[in-house]
């Protein structure tokens, strides 16, 4: 036995970091260098977008220098990222803070609303693909199917205009768009800024349950779109599983039909499950955008698009970069996980 | 002996058609041709899928007949915001306009937005996929990376930022989707490049001289044509909505035009009172989407069924 035997253990894990990273880090510079070119080359001249048409010959000179555009642009890539990297988004335009401010401000409600709708989406979305691969092409199976279908063919700013005429409108089950009743903002202290925790944290329940009243439709909506992925792959991944000899050993066995598909079947599917709850994940927080605007949601999304009619790029530029990285981080932290937690994958 | 003449005409047309051993170039299409439009008439949600798909073409070419030669744009104040009803079928916007005239020539948008992303991503996603798969080494690895990272964005806020960048309007919403929508074929190309190339014809005709431009294009492009139109079905669903969404945030086709997406966002201040407004071009955008799904699932299923 060599003393360093563990050494050969620990290698391929170490590779795999470094790959991580790697990519992570390459993907990123690629992120960059588009809302980059994006800020350098949109035909709006940025220097003029700043001092006006007014300025004169000299003033635009001046800015033109102070902004650094006389360098070359692979140089002025470089000192964006810089700027990037201390988390330097530049001045939005609308709200004069700086951008980073704005968007700390902004995230909560993206990140509440996405995790809430994933909640759902799991809750659902899991058991309903299981019951579909098990009852294959049978009634359960076409019914979770054809819902699926529909939520792959919706628009979901068209759903959320439909729910909110239905259930707002007409039933009046549901509070309307924003967070909250204009009657209770500003009342709780912003916390972590996630109005659900920080009402529960000061024993504010009706504020709690106004607030549940504002998240339901839109978080219900954005579920459906999360559940019809999610119950997809599992059908997919569990009917794959269910036709392997193991599964027929199980029954042989004595052991129940709907034991082999949760004791045997299921734990199987779990680890590319993962991926695709954290893929779903992903998309919800870039998904919210069109869902925010319908509902008033003031998260990320809504962010984006205001700042858009308003011409404020480094407002959108943050916002892009900020929804990107995010994107990518769960993306390349899913396919990270996958290996990770699957055996054959740990080893080889 | 008309009838018996033409009868044994039919069947050799039948035996032409259903041959095990096509003699021809020619006949070996025909028959290929015959058994894939056989396989999607037998899927009925193919066929459905088809039959929308077809409805969207033929709505989209005739607008003119299908609105009664009414204006999409053409404002008529007094009459805003009326429910539906014989003369406004589907009722008038805020401007008074017909939704159901506007509906129609809204199709006209859709397909050239689907028509013009197909074009672009196709063979984009092509020329990156074969180039890739067949060439190798440093070519592959540079060009795969460059997949990824487009593979990794958010495609709607990156498209959102395209389009915001370069002004609305139809064409910049196509670049935009089109940016954010091609990697996906250019990984289904090259998978399907890896496997071709190593079959024995690709050595056959490398011997031959022939160069690498030619390979690819004559002989590896062709056979993974199939996959990526299959894929490009699937997708189209998607392209729609994300144009819509394009739309609905007025970075679409600018108004007065007729787009599915800005009407939807145009009924948005009166949906608790004049639900027709918002709902009817939405649902438009639905069953559009819907069908193409329905088609692509369909396609899928008859073409390649290892999935």
């Amino acid at each position: 036995m060599k003393p360093l035997a563990f050494l050969v253990d620990l290698w391929a894990p170490a590779i795999r970091i470094v790959r991580f990273f790697g990519s992570l880090g390459l993907t990123f510079l690629g992120l960059t260098s588009v809302t980059f070119s994006i800020g350098r080359f949109i035909p709006i001249d940025p220097v003029l977008a700043i001092v006006g048409d007014k300025a004169t010959q000299e003033v635009y000179e001046r800015t033109r220098l102070a902004m650094g555009m006389d360098k070359s642009i692979p140089l002025q890539y470089l000192i964006y990222l810089k700027k990037l990297f201390v988390g330097d988004f530049g001045i939005s335009v609308i709200t004069s803070q700086p951008v980073l401010h704005d968007l700390i401000r902004f995230f909560p409600a993206t990140f509440e609303l996405a995790t809430i709708a994933t909640l759902i989406g799991v809750t659902f979305g899991v058991p309903a693909g299981v019951l579909a691969a098990a009852k294959k092409d049978q009634w359960p199976d076409q019914l979770i199917r054809i819902s699926g279908l529909f939520g792959y063919s919706m628009p979901i700013f068209w759903l959320g205009l439909v729910g909110l005429f239905v259930f707002y409108g007409k039933l009046d089950w549901v509070s309307g768009p924003g967070r909250l009743d204009v009657s209770f903002d500003d009342i709780v202290t912003v916390r972590t800024g996630i109005i659900l925790i920080d009402a529960a944290i000061e024993g504010e329940w009706e504020i709690f349950r106004n607030a549940l009243g504002h998240i339901i439709l839109p978080a219900c909506i954005l579920g459906y779109y999360s559940l019809a992925y999610i119950a997809r792959m599992t059908r997919s991944f569990m009917i794959n599983q269910l036709s392997q000899e193991y599964v027929i050993t199980a029954r042989i066995k004595g052991l129940s039909f709907w034991g082999a598909v949760w004791h045997h079947a299921f734990p199987n599917i779990m680890v590319p499950l993962i991926t695709v709850i954290g893929l779903s994940y992903a998309s919800l927080l870039e998904g919210a955008v069109l869902t925010e605007t319908v509902f008033a949601w003031p998260g990320l999304g809504l962010y984006i698009t205001r700042s858009l009619f308003n011409a404020d790029m480094n407002a959108v530029l943050g916002g892009t970069i900020v929804v990107g990285a995010v994107f990518i981080g769960v993306n390349l932290l899913c396919d990270f996980l996958y290996q990770i937690a699957d055996p054959r994958l740990r080893t080889s | 002996m008309k009838t018996v003449s033409g009868n044994t005409h039919l069947i050799s047309v039948r035996s032409w058609l259903s041959s095990d051993s096509p003699s021809s170039r020619r006949q070996a299409l025909c028959i290929a041709f015959v058994r894939s439009i056989l396989a999607i008439f037998s899927n009925s949600a193919a066929l459905t899928g088809l039959f929308v798909v077809l409805t969207l073409i033929i709505v989209a070419l005739f607008a003119p007949l299908f609105s009664g030669h009414g204006s999409p744009i053409a404002v008529n104040l007094a009459a805003r915001l009326a429910a539906p009803s014989s003369t406004h079928w589907f009722g008038t916007d805020e401007l008074g306009r017909d939704i159901y005239i506007r509906t129609v020539y809204g199709a006209r948008v859709t397909l050239t937005i689907i028509m013009l992303v197909s074009l672009v991503v196709a063979p984009i996603g092509l020329a990156v996929g074969t180039a890739a798969g067949y060439l190798g080494s440093w070519v592959d690895m540079v060009l795969m990376r460059v997949t990824d990272i487009f593979l990794a964005f958010p495609r709607l806020v990156l498209a959102l930022a395209f389009a915001a960048a370069l002004g609305p309007g139809i064409e910049n919403a196509v670049i935009a989707i089109s940016l954010t929508a091609w990697p996906p074929y250019a990984r289904i190309a090259r998978a399907e490049t890896a496997a071709i190339a190593r079959s024995d014809f690709i050595a056959a005709i490398e011997l031959q001289g022939a160069s690498n431009f030619r390979i690819l294009f004559r002989h590896i492009v062709p056979l993974c044509l199939s996959s990526v139109i299959i894929r490009l079905t699937l997708d189209m669903a998607g392209i729609i909505l994300t144009a819509a969404g394009l739309g609905f945030l007025g970075l679409g086709a600018q108004p007065p035009t007729a787009e599915w997406g800005s009407m939807v966002s145009s009924g948005r201040d009166v949906i608790l009172d004049q639900w027709w407004v918002s709902t009817i071009p939405g649902a438009a955008i639905f069953i559009v989407s819907l069908g193409f799904n329905l088609l692509g699932d369909g396609l899928r299923d008859v073409f390649d069924p290892k999935s």
